[in-house]
């Protein structure tokens, strides 16, 4: 008994062994503090993604690991050891890049060789390795086509097996579905979480879109101007995001401003509603997210708050409906229709109520006036432009 | 082609590269071939190829020469070029301008330029002295001329190479050293294959002028290491053998086709094109 005890907690602890440790990163391109400090734990075995806008440092932090860039300070930790000044070809971790970056002078045997031969192995053993990594990624008999002749997610699958080919410890991924077409990239993503799982590496996996982060990671590690907003499992993320930014970020959501009358009171939109939230100061001023598959819709006089349907717009699941309450826009997802002009009311339920504490991005993301920050800006005449380039692009 | 009246279209505005082939080149050629087979009364004859033999020398020293220049421009431009193509972009066009510079200056004047610089009395020398070095004998040295060869061609090979570089991918160097690959693998295994295109050209275009060229070996060799450009400028300009100039000729022109045509057996299995020929 006490035996089989001793072997699960070993189990247990060399799957939370932490392989990647980033202490302090600071990174400053031309003046611009790209990332700020950075702090973050990567577990041995886990799927942790970086989500965040294009700007935000994601790129920058897998660049960091792999052994591209050297941060101005702080410390890069593989297995309790400092790797700063490692050079890539010395880390066990590999990539997967944006645009794959396949040999174009090599055929697809040969590319996925590449590392092997590095590694001065025995060419039969190669030729095995090779054959076991093009079944991994299904693209067997494609040994001799060159690169170039194959399409995009077949070169996809190249670079994933020429990475993999090496065996590194952790993988990189680059946004590396980010030039194929939906439906392929829902196939792959279930393919790449497949291929996790199966070989047990962790992955870090760079993406600007939720839906993937969501749907493939086990931690989320969500990012803004090269700070970390918020690292937690896909659920955290969704239902308790840390902050205003993540809660716009990921998913829809209605953020407004409230007040926190008490404990499990909070008032909004001129009513006061029941909460699970508790720990607050007594009117506190709080960010109040409210995801729109979580409002009821009723009755006007039966509603805690009532609106009107400013706009209904047929999503194939549900109407998304948007609904103005006192000059703020709501939007609702709901299967049943409701028409433009109609009065309704709006029932929410105590645990779908999130209450966030004021941060630096409250009053930042508004209501669905516009879908986009981006329409909010082209249509503010005064909004100055000092977009920075991308440099993680 | 599928459309007739674009192709008469497109055989109307090749007319004049037609006509230009057959006056400047074609034509030229067969009188070079007709001069090279004849004796000075006309008649057909093979003497001057017989007389061939008698340049063996010249023709290996010109050869091994112009490989020797190849070869040193090929190891300063290739780094260099690579280096150009990291730079700021408008820092590019300024580099690329630099190399450009002294080909603006007329190839003699240039040769005269490196005479003045390694004579024995020359401006070298002169800074030596003042220095209390004792003088070194530069000029009229096989490598002085090798040293003309490579810095009137030199452009000719960094300048192709650039232009490979600037095309070469930088992420596909990010993926070899991901894949463990050092620094010389890199360079090995995917700069050079990559690059290859820029390679051969470079290699083409200081290789021919060089083997071929006059008139360096005459001011900085000192009439030491005459090559197979000289001897074709004395037959026609000192011994009026027209003849014997225009063997020499044709056989300087066999050599450098036989040459390109290696060359191109090494580029042909890669698939880009951008080879200049």
């Amino acid at each position: 008994m006490e035996k089989t005890e001793l072997i699960v907690k070993e189990a247990a602890n060399a799957a939370g062994k932490t392989i990647i440790k980033l202490k302090d990163i600071k990174v400053a391109f031309d003046g611009e503090q790209i990332l700020k400090d950075l702090n973050l734990e990567i577990k041995d075995g886990e799927f942790v993604t970086l989500l965040g806008p294009s700007g935000c440092g994601k790129t920058t932090t897998l660049r960091i690991i792999a052994g591209f860039l050297e941060p101005d300070s702080g410390e890069v930790i593989f297995e309790d050891k400092c790797i700063n000044g490692v050079p890539a070809h010395q880390r066990q971790v590999n990539t997967i890049f944006q645009r794959y970056a396949l040999f174009p002078h090599l055929n697809v045997y040969d590319n996925i060789a590449f590392g092997l031969r590095l590694k001065k192995m025995p060419e039969a053993e190669i030729k095995q390795k090779v054959e076991e990594m093009l079944s991994i990624v299904d693209l067997k008999g494609f040994n001799r086509r060159r690169v170039e002749s194959l399409s995009g997610g077949q070169q996809q699958r190249v670079a994933i097996a020429r990475a993999l080919a090496v065996d590194p410890r952790v993988l990189l991924l680059d946004e590396p579905l980010g030039a194929l077409d939906l439906k392929l990239r829902k196939d792959m993503q279930v393919e790449l979480k497949n291929i996790q799982q199966r070989l047990g590496i962790t992955f870090i996996y760079v993406t600007h879109d939720q839906e993937e982060a969501l749907s493939m990671s086990d931690k989320i590690v969500v990012m803004d101007h090269g700070e970390i907003q918020h690292i937690g499992t896909p659920e955290d993320i969704y239902n308790e995001p840390a902050n205003a930014f993540v809660a716009d970020f990921i998913g829809e959501s209605n953020i407004l401003d409230g007040i926190m009358k008490k404990d499990f009171k909070v008032e909004f939109s001129g009513h006061v509603f029941d909460c699970v939230d508790k720990g607050f100061n007594e009117n506190e001023l709080v960010d109040v997210v409210i995801r729109p598959e979580d409002v009821d819709v009723c009755e006007p006089e039966n509603g805690m708050i009532s609106g009107t349907v400013t706009s209904v717009i047929f999503k194939g699941v549900h109407y998304e409906i948007i609904v103005d309450v006192k000059g703020f826009k709501w939007m609702i997802q709901s299967t049943d229709i409701q028409y433009e002009g109609d009065e309704i009311g709006i029932l929410i339920k105590p645990d779908e109520i999130h209450i966030m504490k004021k941060s630096k991005y409250s009053g930042m993301f508004g209501d669905y006036s516009s879908f986009s920050d981006e329409m909010d800006y082209i249509s503010d005449a005064s909004a100055v432009f000092s977009e920075t380039d991308d440099i993680d692009e | 082609m599928k459309n007739k009246p674009s192709s008469k279209f497109y055989n109307g505005i090749s007319a004049p590269y037609a006509l230009w082939c057959v006056l400047f080149i074609v034509a030229p050629l067969i009188i070079v071939l007709y001069y090279a087979l004849t004796n000075s009364d006309g008649n057909f004859t093979l003497d001057n190829i017989k007389h061939l033999s008698m340049y063996g020398d010249t023709i290996a020293r010109s050869i091994y020469f112009g490989l020797i220049a190849t070869v040193i421009c090929l190891f300063i431009s290739y780094p260099l070029a690579y280096f150009i193509s990291k730079t700021k972009a408008s820092t590019q066009s300024v580099l690329i301008m630099m190399v450009m510079v002294p080909m603006w200056m007329n190839f003699l004047l240039r040769t005269y330029a490196i005479m003045v610089l390694f004579e024995d009395t020359g401006i070298i020398n002169n800074i030596l002295n003042a220095l209390g070095i004792s003088p070194v004998h530069l000029i009229n040295t096989s490598g002085a001329v090798i040293f003309g060869m490579v810095y009137n061609y030199l452009p000719f090979m960094i300048l192709p190479l650039y232009t490979a570089m600037t095309k070469l991918d930088y992420r596909l160097i990010e993926a070899a050293r991901d894949l463990g690959a050092n620094g010389f693998q890199t360079v090995k295994d995917v700069m050079i294959p990559l690059t290859k295109s820029g390679i051969i050209s470079g290699i083409t275009m200081v290789f021919v002028p060089s083997v071929s060229t006059f008139y360096i070996s005459q001011k900085l060799g000192g009439g030491k290491y005459t090559l197979i450009g000289d001897i074709i400028e004395m037959q026609f300009q000192t011994a009026y053998n027209y003849n014997l100039g225009a063997s020499i000729s044709m056989l300087l022109m066999i050599l450098i086709l036989i040459c390109l045509a290696v060359m191109n057996k090494f580029g042909e299995d890669q698939t880009e094109g951008g080879v200049v020929v």
